[in-house]
């Protein structure tokens, strides 16, 4: 293989895990990637490797580490591992079998920043035992790594959220300004940063920004863990590069299993598109902004023809009503009008109003401190748009064609 | 002369509606009765019914702010 072809090898995050389910000890990181070596400039490799978040938001990630490096005070950085989207399993995968990867991002941010606090924030157990290990491991000089355990609800991953509760308040978003770059742990500037962001950074720092761009395209480079679930023979996290099909994306998980009918791109907070519509569009912003999609959390969801998008639609707005913080007017009734709708259409029960749908929608977006109430808006936006013949069928009281059977992933309902 | 906007903390906010009450030009209530507040900056002819809405509300949920200059980092 010539230099090229092996920079372009994947699987980079998850490459060595172990076929038995444990953990990557620190040994067997050290030999596969090298011991954790002091960097130069750290900020602008990861710059120069257009490196984007993973957990949502793609932001650049050299902008979010210099708007802190740019505050006065001693930064801390929060490693987020929340991950509250019930269809996103990618972080939990990153943190129980290879945290020493993660933790090697956060303390080259932590030193890129002068940084001496590192605080992991998790929400499930198995992460949290695995970070504990891993941290009882490592000697990182001049660095405290600290553990918090977050509730585990959707909102907790939300930064103003973690920023909050570590500061002993409540897991829930704040208003912003100031935000956790601003003011953050302790009044200090903050670093909130993505797992498999800081994952990807441990890997920049050792391989190079060049080594990073070697896969995906120009404008979104280098590769991405997918949490791919639904109609697929083997649901699972995967590591491709960005700008695949759709179709090279389910070959990873063995192929549908069904025909696929529609895709729910970006998990819970995600958007539907159409089969058709992702027939001939890669795995890109670039592509899925013409759709009103982002990659966002790189939850996606193969939908089956035979499933009923307003029924599976209709029991996510129900989740993420239940899951609202609780603390905004518009969030709370609005959210729970939708679902209220949603349900009653799915039911056959009369009275469910389609303009006053339309009208609820339009006012609930840009109400809230946080961004909850829009995901939600958009989601259910998106499922008028793509499922258009079934709303219609179920707003006439037709029956629901659906087999019943869910396929979009739930946690335990609370 | 200097011009404001009127938003809302969602998190303080009670809807106890005097907003609406007091400022009707610039605030209606959702079905819900939670303010929905017109975006656009208020002029020195209404600022005082503003002003009164402000002063009024129990929660202390509305601000009165001076229009910043809008840059390309929001």
């Amino acid at each position: 293989m010539d230099d090229r072809a092996a920079e372009r090898r994947l699987p980079r995050l998850l490459a060595g895990l172990r076929s038995d389910g444990m953990t990557v000890s620190l040994d067997m990181h050290a030999r596969r990637h090298g011991r954790l070596e002091p960097v130069r400039d750290l900020i602008s490799l990861v710059e120069q490797s257009g490196l984007t978040g993973r957990g949502g938001g793609a932001f650049p990630a050299a902008s979010k580490l210099d708007a802190v490096r740019s505050r006065r005070g001693r930064p801390v950085v929060v490693v987020n591992g929340a991950e509250g989207e019930p269809a996103s399993g990618k972080d939990k995968v990153l943190l129980v079998y290879a945290p020493h990867l993660v933790l090697d991002g956060a303390v080259l941010a932590a030193r890129a920043l002068g940084a001496r606090d590192v605080i992991v924030a998790t929400a499930s157990r198995g992460a949290g035992a695995a970070v504990a290990a891993a941290a009882a491991e490592r000697r990182d000089t001049g660095i405290s790594l600290q553990r918090v355990t977050v509730p585990d609800r959707f909102v907790a991953g939300e930064e103003t959220a973690l920023v909050q509760f570590i500061n002993g308040g409540a897991c829930l978003p704040t208003l912003t300004p100031p935000r956790p770059f601003e003011r953050g742990v302790g009044g200090a500037p903050t670093l909130v940063q993505n797992v498999e962001t800081l994952a990807h950074v441990a890997l920049i720092a050792r391989y190079g920004p060049q080594w990073f761009r070697a896969v995906g395209t120009p404008e979104e480079p280098g590769s991405t863990l997918v949490t791919l679930s639904g109609a697929v023979q083997d649901p699972g996290v995967y590591e491709i590069p960005l700008g695949v099909s759709f179709d090279e994306l389910l070959d990873e998980a063995g192929g549908a299993i069904a025909e696929i009918q529609a895709f729910l791109v970006g998990g819970y907070f995600g958007t539907w598109i159409d089969a058709a519509d992702a027939a001939s569009a890669r795995l890109l912003d670039a592509d899925l902004a013409p759709l009103r999609a982002t990659l966002g959390a790189r939850a996606i969801i193969a939908l089956p023809k035979g499933a009923c998008g307003v029924a599976e639609t209709a029991r996510v707005a129900r989740y993420l009503a239940a899951e609202s913080a609780g603390q905004c007017g518009p969030c709370v009734h609005g959210l729970a009008a939708i679902a209220d709708d949603l349900s009653q259409l799915v039911a056959r029960r009369a009275g469910v109003d389609e303009q006053r749908l339309h009208r609820r929608l339009g006012i609930i977006p840009g109400r809230g401190a946080c961004r909850h109430p829009d995901g939600a808006v958009r989601l259910v936006r998106s499922a008028l748009d793509v499922f258009a013949p079934e709303f219609a069928r179920h707003f006439r009281g037709g029956s629901c064609t659906g087999t019943g059977r869910p396929v979009v992933p739930m946690k335990k309902e609370r | 002369m200097a011009r404001h906007t009127l938003s809302v903390d969602p998190i303080a906010c009670d809807g106890r509606g005097l907003c609406a009450e007091l400022f009707p030009e610039r605030v209606e209530l959702d079905e819900w009765g939670y303010p929905i507040i017109d975006a656009e900056a208020i002029g020195p002819e209404l600022e005082k019914h503003a002003r009164r809405a402000v002063a009024a509300c129990p929660t202390l949920a509305l601000r009165l702010q001076r229009e910043t200059v809008r840059s390309g980092h929001r």
